[in-house]
């Protein structure tokens, strides 16, 4: 049964509370947001429906938005989900390597899930970090000036991370 | 040193938070609007200060506010661009995360000014840490009795929201943010109506970025003539330029637009030169839209005169021989970079982020980065460039919204001034994949500084 807990939905009400009433579509894409974290890391359609009932819109409403937006999961993902920048001021400092060392150490191309279900790589493009390339964006945070040391690193500390809350 | 209006106090112990803020002379832009001024004395300042819009257009922000619609009985909106996306920049996120307090300040006096009572900050999905520190600053501010309700006793009222974004470039374009902030997909509107007239949720909207809206704060605090000395013509005040690619000293700086592209380049105050001791080869000064610039048109514009960073100067010689300031996102490539291969990877993100609305940006985007692989693949034809520059000429000025126009540009400018260099990709299909374009004879065009 997709539910959202009674402290999320607290939050729901909150959110939905900054629009003006009857604007409460305007809450979509902070409760997709809020969804994704809460309900596995991706947007199955069931998910996709409760939302649209809680907003009163049609599903089709839900599913529109949600594949239009890159950050929006529509398939399962890794615990972990490297998302690595390629677009130019990050591909001029090296991060092609940095794409091609993950794919080595990982096994996995851009789009694909370890084994394991803990690692996604996703090539992805420009994130606002152009001055501390190359980097690349792991749950709310960013990782910048990679090198294969620092990308070793973060490995180990997700595998690490992965073991201690299993 | 150059003159510091937004950034003077960046590196000041807890500014993050209001206390320190405060002490420091913050929300006093606040207190003078509400104590002592209108509305309308407030547009009337930003329009004297010549502030023009920080986030690439460049449009007069005071005559902007201008233009808001004012219908009786009907709220108005301020809503905060933060969705900066354009390659190359990564200011906002400089003065978000160091200067929360800055901006919310700016807002609160924009928002009076605009008689906003709700204002959002649309913000990039992918900064997905910066909202907290937001939502801290804007309780901390009304903790301290300068937003909410009757703030300061001046009988106005002000609630600021922060939304994120779910990762589309397009949702910069004024109108795309609007759509996505009343929880619709990013598709620019046309225009007009303009958002003054018809914004978010049909009413009256002035949608700006943050830049441009901390850039309130010096203003009211200096007056709007003082603002307006500071700086070269119609370049007025300060820009925050956030430098990147192959130089020593990446970050963001503040510059009062009177210094020298070379200069800026080559001086420790700013980029500190090219890394690793390497040569010059070109620069996008203004985020990846805007055209690149090979080192021989950079210092000096097409008339022998020295280019500098401002509006004016940048843009001297039009698309032909010059570029623009856009959103001051400014990527520099050093004398190893194939410009081939950086303007593939922007058509990729603009064939990426294209909305898919208009058929020329959504097919044409797509054909450009096809081509453009094939050519650094070793499979390109002549002929490939020719349909290149076609492909770029008919996406150009056939949009909705100016991301055809940002699409084409750099491919555009790529052309005109390497063309050479997307020759020899033809000619060397074998050498062309295992080392990028020689530069020998660019050598001989420029001043090599050691």
């Amino acid at each position: 049964m997709i539910r959202f807990s009674e402290d999320k939905m607290v939050k729901v009400q909150e959110i939905i509370a900054r629009y003006p009433e009857g604007k409460q579509k305007s809450a979509l894409l902070p409760l997709l947001h809020l969804a994704q974290d809460t309900f596995g890391g991706w947007l199955d359609v069931p998910v996709m429906d409760y939302v649209a009932e809680l907003l009163q819109i049609d599903p089709i409403e839900v599913y529109e938005v949600a594949t239009f937006y890159s950050m929006y999961n529509l398939k399962p993902v890794g615990k972990y989900m490297f998302e690595v920048c390629q677009t130019g001021p990050c591909m001029l400092n090296g991060a092609d390597n940095i794409v091609a060392y993950i794919t080595e150490k990982l096994g996995i191309k851009s789009g694909e899930t370890t084994a394991d279900g803990l690692f996604t790589l996703k090539t992805v493009e420009c994130l606002g970090a152009c001055g501390y390339a190359p980097m690349m964006q792991l749950g709310k945070h960013y990782r910048e000036h990679l090198t294969k040391e620092k990308v070793d690193a973060i490995i180990e500390e997700c595998r690490n991370n992965a073991a201690k809350n299993n | 040193m150059g003159v510091k209006l937004l950034l003077e106090k960046a590196h000041v112990e807890g500014i993050r938070t209001f206390e320190v803020y405060r002490r420091e002379g913050g929300y006093r832009g606040v207190e003078k609007v509400f104590k002592t001024m209108s509305p309308d004395a407030v547009v009337e300042e930003v329009k004297k200060s010549g502030l023009r819009g920080r986030g690439g257009a460049g449009f007069p922000a005071g005559m902007k506010w201008s233009f808001i619609a004012k219908p009786e009985g009907v709220p108005r909106h301020l809503v905060c661009n933060a969705d900066e996306s354009e390659p190359g920049t990564f200011k906002d996120r400089y003065l978000m995360e160091n200067l929360p307090h800055l901006l919310i300040e700016g807002l609160i006096i924009s928002s009076f000014a605009l008689g906003s009572n709700a204002t959002y900050i649309y913000i990039r999905g992918e900064y997905a840490w910066i909202p907290d520190i937001l939502e801290h600053a804007i309780a901390e501010a009304k903790a301290n009795g300068f937003l909410g309700k009757n703030i300061l006793g001046s009988g106005f009222d002000l609630e600021i929201y922060v939304q994120r974004g779910a990762g589309a470039y397009i949702c910069g374009e004024e109108t795309a943010l609007i759509e996505s902030l009343e929880g619709k997909r990013g598709n620019p509107r046309i225009k007009p109506p303009f958002p003054a007239i018809k914004g978010v949720w049909e009413r009256p909207t002035v949608v700006n970025n943050v830049e441009t809206l901390a850039a309130v704060v010096p203003i009211i605090n200096m007056g709007g003539d003082e603002y307006a000395k500071i700086g070269v013509g119609k370049s007025t005040g300060t820009k925050l330029i956030s430098a990147c690619g192959n130089i020593n000293k990446p970050g963001v700086y503040e510059i009062d637009m009177t210094i020298s592209v070379e200069d800026f380049i080559y001086s420790d105050e700013y980029c500190g030169g090219i890394a690793n001791g390497k040569r010059l080869k070109a620069c996008i000064p203004g985020g990846s839209s805007v055209p690149i610039l090979p080192a021989n048109l950079l210092f000096k514009t097409a008339k022998g005169e020295t280019r500098y960073m401002n509006y004016e100067s940048l843009s001297d010689g039009g698309f032909a021989t010059g570029s623009m300031m856009g959103s001051g996102g400014f990527i520099v490539l050093d004398e190893d970079q194939s410009v081939v291969r950086n303007t593939y990877t922007l058509a990729r993100f603009y064939r990426h982020e294209s909305c898919g609305q208009c058929s020329p940006c959504r097919e044409g985007t797509g054909w450009m980065e096809k081509l453009l692989k094939r050519l650094l693949e070793g499979k390109g034809k002549i002929s490939d460039i020719d349909l290149l520059w076609d492909i770029q000429r008919k996406i150009e000025g056939n949009t909705i919204c100016p991301l055809g126009d940002a699409a084409a540009w750099p491919v555009a400018a790529a052309i005109r001034h390497f063309r050479d260099e997307f020759e020899w990709y033809v000619n060397n299909p074998v050498e062309s994949q295992t080392r990028n374009y020689g530069l020998a004879h660019y050598a001989d065009e420029r001043e090599v500084i050691a």
